[in-house]
């Protein structure tokens, strides 16, 4: 067999066994570890899952195996000497000791800067000064620890999808207590927030436009410090993102007012959990409107709340009547995008109008209103001036097809001349 | 209107230098047969006169339309609003489009059912399904102008099935894009071969079929040929002619209404980035295939259902290529109830799957 | 011969005659009036070209103009240097406005964040703003897509 063929038969064989080489140095860890391999081959469910759903854990992943958190003796095979005491084997942690043992790695500054230097090492620290915390130290055998909200065994990176702790899944995991009532009773706090929280359009917002920039529990709660914000901090909270509103409340009298009567800003008129998509029905003296539930009729709260409605109900209806005009002449066939975004500034002075409720001052809101049925008008006038000159193209083609059919008509009176012309001569008669 | 004088004055002057008496012969003695087909005629007319409309309004949109990715959208509707009836313009070329595809379909099946095309005239019925060929190339090319995201997929559909052709598919996908997707070397290659290489193309081919039709005369049905009495027949200059002006008028009153009323849309900006909307359809003259491909399987047996489709469809037109050479009953003479049943069924299998393609709840 | 007959086919004769005309008007006079280039010469595509003059922006200001359909703006920085984006926030597609005291680019939906390059630094926006090419064409200011 000349060399070439004697040298790719030899590689044929050699090669797998290099790869497989290298996949048994990669499994190493485990196989070699007394833990995983006795708890696998037990097939018991008290103590296989574990040893199973570690494979996909972040820990395993970089090399912290079960004796780093439980201790005993990985290398031995004798359970008697792998889960010994005197080997520093601590069995399953108590309730009470779980941030203690986490934090014993993700405490040490020094320790977690191997692994990444931008982690923050003071999770149980922030911990301890939230209601769980505080419960915990109490001995609460049922509050949150570390492994209620970051699973246990089969703990994933924040980034992966997969976590608990990843935002589309927070909600889902505070639910498994929160919005659990026979779980939580007696604990006296409410357990509807789950479900009204995933009606909010916070949520919506997370979960259908995939924006994962929107509030779930932890960030309005804290996550490690997790506690209710107090009246002083639900604007800062809310006011985090929605800067404007909350700037031009604090400059509102409903700010003092509120704060006088120890209630919370925002929550009062849009809720805490279930926030749910704004309209222009919330402002006014109507059925659905926030302000009637403190302003009575005879108030000057009532009477202005009634002017400011209707100055974006105005506003608001300008701009539909305009649409429909430009929706019209769009539909028919006329370009009018230069008018339809013209008409974008009167929906951004709709927009601004809408925000300004929070400074409860009619006189700005009429301001902004009128400028923006200004832009409204103007553009309907654009639309309007479209349609006439698609009336005026009708009325052209009827002239034109008026024209042609006169044409076609004389055509055929030729035709039946000729027709007719022809027949005579054909026949021989003299010729009409 | 022009003064007779000037009219005499003028043929008098082109007479003593190229002698135009042949011509007026065959002008005045030019017929067109007479029965109860005769109808048909007028398809091929209208034909060539919507093709005629869609030179001139072309050659007037290639005023103001640029051939590029960054450029062809808002040229196109720049066309549409600011130059004055350039939307008139505009509508008329895509609808002229449809309407000339569609007479030149109602055509090819008029001359198949009388079998017009047995000899003398089966090459004319050969370079008629060229001509065929190029105006659905024509309608492909120019769809794509546009560049909006209708055009802009119906174009990738469109090129990847025709790389389902053996052998050469993939080098036809790759020549027929200027790349491997489509892109703004796409719309210069279709842009180049809308205006330039298939009117070149129609301009001989068509040519020659004219001349065909010139040389030859009218066909007439097997029945009247066969009933030994010669047919009765009209002057074509000027009792058929003005029957054809009849026509063709018509034609632009209806193409000036639905210009005016069902403006043809300018759609969005195609971007190529975007997944492909729901529902992309290609021009109704295409439906019929589209929708078979929806059909198919993915697999039959080993093979892939959309190659079949397209090989079937490769069949087929060249059985319709090769049908006077195929026909060998109408080449005797006799009546060919196989070709004409086969005629039928191709009739309404295009009939059937394009309103289905239009009907049918979405595809898999 | 004026017979009924003939006073017809002179009827006939002027009917085609005129109506052919006023077609033939009808068809030349769009196309005609479609040959004479329109007052906007141009299609204005990915080239627009702004109504200031470079003079009139002064440094750390923007303001916002049209861009085929969607907003976009012009900034000049503190440095002097010409910038165009799209005005189109990434989050949900307000319009972002030049803040001067912060020297940056904000939404105010959201309290979104962009610095001078259009790069999203604060807030929910995921993405930077879209850059397009701004450039000083003797007295006038020309915006083109792609930076």
């Amino acid at each position: 067999m000349p060399w070439k063929w004697r040298l790719l038969l030899i590689s044929m064989f050699v090669a797998p066994v290099i790869l497989l080489a290298g996949e048994a140095e990669a499994q190493k860890p485990t196989e070699d570890n007394s833990c995983v391999q006795c708890h696998q081959g037990l097939g018991d469910p008290r103590v296989t899952p574990p040893a199973e759903k570690f494979a996909q854990d972040i820990h395993m992943a970089k090399g912290i195996l079960c004796h780093d958190c439980h201790g005993g003796d990985p290398t031995n095979f004798d359970p008697q000497q792998a889960m010994s005491r005197a080997k520093g084997f601590i069995g399953k942690p108590t309730h009470q000791t779980i941030p203690t043992l986490c934090g014993k790695c993700h405490s040490d500054a020094v320790y977690m800067k191997r692994f990444d230097p931008t982690l923050r090492v003071d999770q149980v620290q922030e911990y301890y000064t939230s209601v769980h915390g505080k419960l915990l130290k109490k001995g609460d055998q049922k509050v949150a620890t570390c492994i209620s909200c970051h699973d246990v065994h089969r703990i994933r990176a924040i980034k992966d999808q997969q976590a608990w702790t990843y935002p589309v899944k927070v909600v889902d995991t505070c639910g498994r207590c929160h919005g659990d009532p026979k779980y939580m009773a007696g604990y006296n706090i409410p357990t509807d927030i789950v479900a009204k929280y995933k009606q909010s359009v916070h949520y919506e917002a997370l979960t259908k436009k995939g924006d994962l920039s929107a509030p779930t529990c932890n960030i309005c709660h804290g996550n490690h410090g997790a506690a209710p914000p107090g009246v002083e901090s639900v604007a800062n909270v809310c006011g985090t993102c929605h800067s404007v509103p909350a700037e031009l409340f604090a400059k509102s009298p409903h700010q003092k007012a509120f704060a006088s009567m120890g209630l919370f800003p925002c929550v009062v008129c849009h809720s805490n959990h279930d926030v749910m998509k704004t309209n222009d029905g919330m402002v006014g003296t109507t059925e659905k409107a926030v302000c009637v539930n403190c302003h009575d009729p005879k108030s000057v709260g009532f009477k202005q709340a009634a002017t400011m409605r209707n100055s974006l109900d105005g506003l608001r209806e300008s701009i539909t009547r305009a649409t429909a005009v430009l929706d019209q002449a769009e539909h028919a066939g006329m370009e009018i995008s230069q008018a339809r975004f013209e008409l974008r500034g009167a929906a951004d002075a709709l927009l601004k109008a809408r925000v300004t409720i929070h400074l409860v001052d009619p006189a700005a809101i009429q301001k902004l209103t009128d400028e923006g049925d200004k832009i409204a008008t103007a553009t309907r006038a654009k639309g309007v001036k479209a349609l006439e000159d698609l009336a005026f193209r009708h009325r052209g083609l009827w002239v034109s097809v008026g024209i042609i059919l006169l044409v076609i008509v004389g055509l055929v009176l030729k035709i039946r001349e000729m027709d007719r012309q022809r027949e005579r001569e054909r026949t021989g008669d003299p010729p009409e | 209107m022009v003064p007779p004088r000037l009219v005499h004055t003028l043929t008098t002057w082109l007479d003593e230098r190229v002698n135009l008496e042949e011509i007026r012969q065959f002008v005045r003695h030019k017929v067109v047969p007479v029965h109860k087909h005769t109808v048909w005629y007028y398809f091929g007319g209208m034909t060539l006169f919507l093709f005629a409309l869609q030179v001139c309004t072309g050659i007037l949109l290639l005023l103001y339309y640029r051939p590029s990715a960054e450029e062809a959208y808002e040229s196109v509707q720049f066309i549409v609003t600011e130059v004055q009836f350039g939307w008139l313009i505009r509508s008329i070329h895509s609808w002229s489009a449809n309407l000339m595809i569609a007479t030149l379909m109602i055509h090819l099946f008029s001359v198949y059912f009388t079998r017009a095309y047995r000899k003398p005239r089966e090459l004319t019925w050969v370079t008629g399904m060229f001509l065929f060929g190029i105006a659905l190339f024509f309608g492909f090319s120019g769809y794509l102008l546009p560049w909006n995201t209708l055009a802009y997929f119906a174009t990738k559909v469109g090129t990847d099935v025709a790389g389902q052709v053996p052998l050469v598919g993939h080098l036809i996908t790759r020549i027929l894009r200027g790349g491997a997707d489509v892109t703004g070397a796409t719309l210069s290659r279709f842009y180049g071969i809308h205006v330039a290489v298939l009117p070149l193309l129609m301009t001989g081919i068509l040519g020659l079929h004219l001349f065909l039709v010139q040389k030859q005369g009218m066909s007439v049905p097997i029945e009247v040929e066969h009933s030994g009495r010669p047919p009765k027949t009209m002057p074509f200059f000027p009792n058929f002619l003005l029957r054809d002006l009849v026509g063709w008028l018509s034609a632009l009153a209806v193409l000036a209404a639905l210009a005016a009323y069902f403006p043809w849309e300018l759609g969005t900006k195609a971007d190529p980035f975007a997944p492909a909307p729901a529902g992309i359809r290609p021009e109704w003259y295409f439906m019929y295939m589209f929708q078979t491909l929806k059909y198919l399987p993915a697999k039959i047996g080993p093979i892939d259902g959309e190659f079949i489709g397209v090989m079937a469809f490769n069949l087929g037109g060249l059985f319709l290529l090769l049908v006077p050479f195929l026909d060998r009953r109408t080449a005797r003479g006799e009546k060919s109830p196989l070709f004409f049943w086969l005629g039928v069924g191709i009739v309404t299998y295009i009939v059937l799957l394009s309103v289905l393609g239009y009907v049918a709840p979405g595809g898999k | 011969m004026d017979t009924p007959a003939n006073s017809r086919r002179g009827f006939v004769n002027l009917l085609l005659g005129s109506g052919f005309g006023a077609m033939m008007v009808s068809v030349l006079y769009p196309v005609v009036r479609y040959l004479l280039p329109p007052e906007s010469g141009e299609p204005t595509i990915a080239n627009v070209t702004l109504p200031w003059k470079p003079s009139e922006i002064r440094s750390n200001t923007g303001r916002i103009f049209k861009f085929g359909t969607q907003p976009g703006i012009l900034v000049k920085t503190p440095a002097g240097e010409l910038r165009a984006f799209s005005a189109v926030c990434t989050h949900l597609n307000c319009t972002v406005q030049y803040r001067d005291e912060k020297q940056d680019i904000w939404c105010a939906c959201h309290n979104g964040v962009y610095d001078l390059n259009g790069k999203n630094v604060s807030g929910p926006p995921p993405r930077p703003l879209e850059p397009y090419k701004a450039f000083v064409k003797g007295d006038q200011i020309v915006v083109s897509k792609g930076a």
